[in-house]
C-alpha cells in the first residue's frame, strides 16, 4: 500500500468491481489523439492487408461495407485511466476480412490515415477478438473517435484500437507501433496495468 | 516505480487552479510537456490515480511543479487543489509521454496554441526555452473565457514584454478587458492568420485543450497550410456530447 494522503477517502462505485485495476468510470466518450483528427472521404477510404512486400487483400469502402457486419457490446478501458462500459457499435470482425489470407505471420502492425501505428500479436485480432468498427451508438462513426472506421480491439487498452485505420501489414518479427515506441507497454492487458513500458 | 514528492510550496493560480512545487529526491528528470501520475491513498488503501502535466522546466533541483484545474465531479483535483498543504507526501509516476514535448535542440519557430488550463504543458516548453538559453522563436495563442482565469499572468506578461521570450496573444471567449481590440470570440482564422507564424515558416505546432477547442485550432491551422504532421496534440475532458 502506498503512502496515506491524509484527509483523502475518495469515491467509490458499487460498479468499480468490474474494473480492471487503476481505472476508473465515465460515462462520456473522452478523445485522445496525438495530431490533428484526418477527415477521410468514402470515396478515398480504402483498406488493405499486406504482408510487408505485396497487398494481399484490398477493400473499397463499398466493398468493406458488402462485407457481413455485425453488432458489438464492449467495455472500453484508456490507459489515461478512463473506463466506459457497454459501447454499442458495429463492425467487420476481422475473422472476416483474414479469412483467406494464408500466412505465417505472428504479428501485425496497424496503419491508421495521419500516420498513426500501433501493434500487437496476430492472435489478438483472431477469434472474435477485434473488428474494424464503423457505426457507434447507431450512427457512422464520427470523424474524432475515428471515422470512417477504426479498429476495435477492446481487451487491449484503447490506443490499440487505431482511429481512421487503412491497413493491416502481418509481420514475422514484431515491430513497436506509435505510442509504443515512446513508453508505453508493448502489449497493453489492461487487467495486469500494462500501461508503461517498466510494467 | 513510484517516486514520493513532498508538498514544498502552494500557489493559486486563479479561483479553481493551484500550483504544487514538490520535491522529489529522486526524480529522474524530464522533457517540457510531459505529465506524471499522481497517486492517492485512503487509510483504508482505496486509491485513486490521475494524470497530470508538469508546469516547470526540467531543472536541477529535483523539484517540479504541476498546476491542477480543480473540476466540479473530480476525485483527485479537489484534493489537490484544496486540501494538500505543504509538508505532505504524494505518490508520483513518470515522467509520461514522449511525443508532446518540446526539445531545447529545437530551433525551428514553434507555435503554442493553449485553451484554458492547456497552458499547462506550453507553460513547461517557454520555461524550458528560457532555462535552456534557447533562441527558438516561440509564439504563444492563449485562448481563455475572460481574464481573471488566465494561469500564469505576471510571468507571461513579463516573458513577452520585457524579455521578448515568447510572443504572446490573448483570445477571450466570454469576456474580455476593457477596450480590447478583438470582441470575445473562438478563435477564428483572421486570428490564426494574424498572430500565428505563417505556414510557409514550418512551425511545430503544440495544441493543448478541451478536445473541441483542439478539433477547432487544428482545423484551422490545417486551413492555413500548415503540415498535419507538424501539429501535436493534447486533447482533454469530455467530448461535449453525451456519448
Amino acid at each position: 500500500m502506498g503512502i496515506i494522503s491524509r484527509g483523502f477517502s475518495g469515491r467509490r462505485r458499487a460498479a468499480d468491481v468490474k474494473l480492471p485495476p487503476g481505472q476508473y468510470l465515465t460515462t462520456d466518450f473522452p478523445v485522445l489523439s496525438a495530431g490533428p483528427t484526418p477527415h477521410v472521404s468514402l470515396d478515398e477510404w480504402e483498406f488493405t492487408i499486406d504482408d510487408g512486400t505485396d497487398v494481399l487483400r484490398r477493400w473499397d469502402w463499398k466493398s468493406f461495407r458488402d462485407l457481413p457486419a455485425e453488432t458489438i457490446t464492449v467495455d472500453l478501458h484508456c490507459v489515461t485511466r478512463w473506463s466506459k462500459f457497454g459501447t454499442f457499435w458495429e463492425g467487420v470482425s476481422l475473422d472476416t476480412m483474414l479469412a483467406d489470407v494464408k500466412t505465417d505471420a505472428s504479428y501485425a502492425l496497424v496503419h491508421s490515415y495521419g500516420g498513426y501505428t500501433t501493434n500487437l500479436p496476430l492472435e489478438d485480432l483472431l477469434n472474435k477478438q477485434a473488428w474494424i468498427a464503423f457505426r457507434f451508438d447507431d450512427e457512422d462513426l464520427a470523424p474524432e473517435h475515428g471515422g470512417p472506421a477504426r479498429l476495435l480491439v477492446p481487451h487491449l487498452y484503447l490506443w490499440k484500437s487505431a482511429k481512421w485505420v487503412r491497413g493491416i501489414t502481418l509481420m514475422y518479427e514484431d515491430e513497436p507501433g506509435f505510442w509504443e515506441s515512446l513508453g508505453y507497454h508493448n502489449y497493453g492487458d489492461p487487467w495486469r496495468e500494462q500501461r508503461y513500458w517498466s510494467d | 516505480m513510484w517516486h514520493v514528492g513532498t508538498v514544498i510550496a502552494l500557489h493559486d493560480e486563479t479561483a479553481t487552479a493551484r500550483t504544487i512545487t514538490l520535491e522529489v529526491p529522486d526524480w529522474p528528470g524530464h522533457v517540457a510537456g510531459q505529465h506524471v501520475d499522481v497517486r492517492l491513498t485512503a487509510s483504508d488503501g482505496y486509491s485513486a490515480v490521475r494524470s497530470y502535466s508538469i508546469a516547470s522546466a526540467p531543472n536541477s533541483e529535483r523539484r517540479i511543479e504541476l498546476t491542477v484545474e480543480r473540476l466540479p465531479n473530480g476525485e483527485v483535483s479537489p484534493y489537490l487543489t484544496q486540501e494538500v498543504a505543504v509538508g505532505d507526501r504524494l505518490e508520483l509516476r513518470g515522467p509520461i509521454g514522449g511525443w508532446f514535448v518540446w526539445r531545447p535542440q529545437q530551433t525551428e519557430p514553434i507555435q503554442l496554441i493553449a485553451g484554458g488550463s492547456g497552458i499547462v504543458p506550453l507553460m513547461a516548453m517557454i520555461r524550458s526555452r528560457v532555462s535552456a538559453g534557447s533562441a527558438a522563436p516561440f509564439r504563444l495563442l492563449y485562448s481563455v473565457r475572460e481574464p481573471r482565469v488566465v494561469f500564469y499572468r505576471d510571468e507571461l506578461q513579463a516573458l513577452s514584454d520585457h524579455d521578448q521570450i515568447v510572443s504572446l496573444t490573448y483570445a477571450y471567449t466570454r469576456a474580455s478587458p476593457k477596450d480590447w481590440p478583438r470582441p470575445p470570440g473562438r478563435i477564428d482564422d483572421a486570428l490564426i492568420a494574424n498572430t500565428t507564424w505563417p505556414a510557409n515558416l514550418v512551425p511545430t505546432c503544440y495544441v493543448c485543450g478541451p478536445t473541441s477547442f483542439v478539433e477547432s485550432a487544428t482545423g484551422l491551422l490545417i486551413a492555413s497550410g500548415n503540415s498535419h504532421d507538424k501539429i501535436r496534440t493534447e486533447r482533454f475532458g469530455p467530448t461535449g456530447d453525451q456519448k
